[in-house]
């Protein structure tokens, strides 16, 4: 049997990672529980907002940390943008429509990149990277207990703004009764745009956390979107809740299973518990039947 | 029977290309653009007559692909029995895939979610087992000859996609013209409606992706023959799905010709950007992925629908449409 001591540390580093996973899926599960529709481009939305943590760090020097404040309303504003200004105006009101419109966006994103900054896999190096606080047995990356705090924090403050805001209380209007909302008064194509604006914001709080124990490449996204995809899934399509218990479960399973299996197959677990999910309960663990 | 003359007359054509030109530019342009065909008529039957967008579609690219070069290398068989064997197998991923998301009433935005994640599945053992050839990939050894499917000139490669692409076509006329075609159209606009009248959904869905992943299986041997060579991140990457369903998108969804017109319009394109911007890797996809999106906003029906053109029905299906609620 696994000894403790090689367990433990495995499994708190799962709960680590998997905060930050959380916190993307909760971008994720916010854009569909009020648009209803499945952001294809939430992988290529973050890896644009690594890129930009990693140039506000290389050209300016400003810590993944201090790039916070930049990062969270610039992601906002290019959320809100995205939705009002291609995904809105190309759906004309039918679903196939924006899952094709996202997907395209997600395609233009990531070629984008692969052509203006190769596929080099970068890093950045600041002098907390290798730090290490030593919790029992286990020696955890600094970086990642900092990510697992902060993605704890923005999760509360999201919840603040959707439970006891105004613009909360239009989100989840529009999200239960859109033709209602609207005849209230509450314009529905701004709300629209501020939850997309508000998931891509969570990808900007996502990527300050993650670049400094992370890399990014062209890529990168696309090995989040499926993972956050399986949260939003298991967790329940729309629940905030389902989401970060299933963020902290997958990345527990992502890290353990490496353990078992080795790197690569060790993420077969996390594919394997997405389509059984679909397959067997699509309204995941805290969704209400549809 | 408009139809068949139509196929017959395209074949006839295209067949008589390399009759007058040797040109290697040439042919292995209109065998590229032909291949572009298939897998966007392929990704057609399941996408654009049975509604089920699939995003995983190099699933049964890669499968037909990895059939066809472990059959020839590990099993010693003929490629002319491997193609058929390869969309067999193919077919078989389609059912069994087709057969766990429709039986649990996947649709919409799940259905591309698990075939997304099947085609990531599929890759990901690809790079593990040693049969594959893990990472490094198979290489198909070279034996020049038509009894092997390794034509000496591009114009054996050329009729032989023909040949391939009129299967594709003939396929998709039937399901225009058939009881079949009639049931998966009805499916497509209404699935209640269609079972109250005594279709079955299921079946009717699960062999459109059977077929669909045929044809797609058959597009991936055909990949093994031309280039020899497959490994996991070509066979069962994003790539492939994405060319295959833009082109079928561009060119207008659940018709005969507009995935061919989508197919040789986006290949063409994709040409051209190469000439001007040279071999910049990932300009193709960006383009691709721009002209979806202002296909999708601009004319959601694609090239083929703007034969059909009246500015007064549009007027009148945009009313309708805008009245509807969105979820």
């Amino acid at each position: 049997m696994l000894d403790f001591d090689i367990l433990f540390p495995s499994v708190l580093n799962g709960i680590t990672t998997g905060a930050v996973y959380a916190l993307i899926a909760l971008g994720l599960t916010l854009i569909y529980g009020v648009l209803h529709i499945i952001n294809f481009a939430h992988g290529a939305a973050l890896m644009v907002a690594l890129y930009g943590v990693f140039f506000l760090k290389e050209k300016l020097g400003i810590d993944p940390y201090w790039a916070l404040p930049i990062m969270v309303p610039a992601m906002f504003v290019l959320g809100y943008a995205l939705q009002r200004g291609v995904i809105n105006r190309a759906s004309h009101g039918k679903d196939e429509n924006i899952l094709l419109v996202t997907l395209g966006i997600s395609i233009v994103l990531e070629n984008l990149a692969l052509i203006l900054f190769q596929s080099d896999t970068r890093t950045i190096e600041t002098a907390y990277t290798l730090n290490t606080v030593a919790i029992g047995p286990a020696m955890i990356a600094l970086p990642k207990l900092v990510a697992f705090g902060g993605a704890l924090v923005v999760s509360a403050l999201l919840l603040l703004i959707v439970q006891k805001t105004d613009l909360g209380r239009a989100i989840r209007a529009v999200s239960k009764e859109k033709q209602g909302a609207r005849l209230m008064g509450i314009d529905v194509d701004h709300v629209y745009a501020m939850c997309y604006g508000l998931g891509l914001a969570c990808l900007g709080a996502a990527a300050c956390f993650l670049l400094p124990a992370y890399y990014v490449n062209p890529q990168v996204g696309s090995g989040f979107v499926l993972v956050a995809f399986t949260i939003v899934v298991l967790g329940g399509m729309g629940s905030f809740s389902g989401a970060l218990l299933g963020g902290l479960l997958i990345g527990v399973v992502e890290s353990v299973g490496g353990l078992l299996l080795g790197e690569s197959l060790g993420q077969i677990g996390i594919f394997v518990i997405f389509i059984a999910v679909l397959l067997l309960r699509p309204q995941g663990m805290f969704g209400a039947r549809a | 029977m408009k139809d068949l003359r139509a196929i017959a007359v395209f074949v006839v054509l295209v067949g008589l290309i390399p009759f007058f030109t040797n040109s290697g530019v040439t042919l292995n342009f209109v065998m590229t653009a032909l291949y572009a065909c298939l897998l966007s008529q392929a990704w057609n039957v399941l996408g654009g007559f049975g509604g089920q967008f699939s995003f995983g579609h190099a699933l049964f690219f890669g499968t037909g692909a990895y059939a066809q070069a472990i059959a020839q290398m590990q099993w010693g068989v003929n490629p002319w029995l491997a193609l058929p064997l390869a969309m067999a197998f193919s077919a078989a991923v389609g059912g069994f895939v087709g057969a766990a998301s429709f039986r649990y009433g996947l649709k919409g935005s799940y259905f591309a979610l698990v075939t997304l994640a099947c085609a990531e599945v599929f890759r990901i053992v690809a790079v593990t087992v040693p049969f594959t050839g893990a990472g490094v990939g198979l290489m198909l050894p070279l034996q020049e000859s038509a009894a092997n499917m390794q034509f000496g000139s591009r114009a054996g490669f050329v009729w032989l996609m023909l040949g391939l692409v009129t299967l594709a076509l003939l396929v998709t006329s039937w399901l225009k013209h058939s009881r079949f075609g009639a049931y998966l159209q009805a499916v497509r606009d209404n699935e209640d409606a269609a079972r109250a009248v005594g279709v079955n959904p299921l079946r009717v869905k699960l062999a459109a992706t059977v077929i669909s992943a045929a044809l797609m299986g058959a597009g991936g041997a055909f990949y093994v023959q031309v280039f020899q060579y497959i490994d996991p991140g070509i066979a069962f990457g994003a790539h492939t799905s994405v060319e295959a369903l833009v082109g079928a998108i561009v060119g207008g969804l659940g018709t005969l010709w507009g995935p061919v017109l989508g197919a040789i319009c986006l290949h063409i394109l994709a040409d051209l950007t190469r000439n001007l911007f040279g071999a910049l890797p990932g300009i193709n996809m960006v383009i691709y992925g721009c002209v979806l999106i202002f296909i999708v906003m601009l004319l959601p029906r694609g090239i083929a629908g703007l034969g059909r053109y009246n500015p007064l029905r549009r007027k009148a299906a945009a009313a309708t449409t805008t009245g509807e609620p969105r979820a």
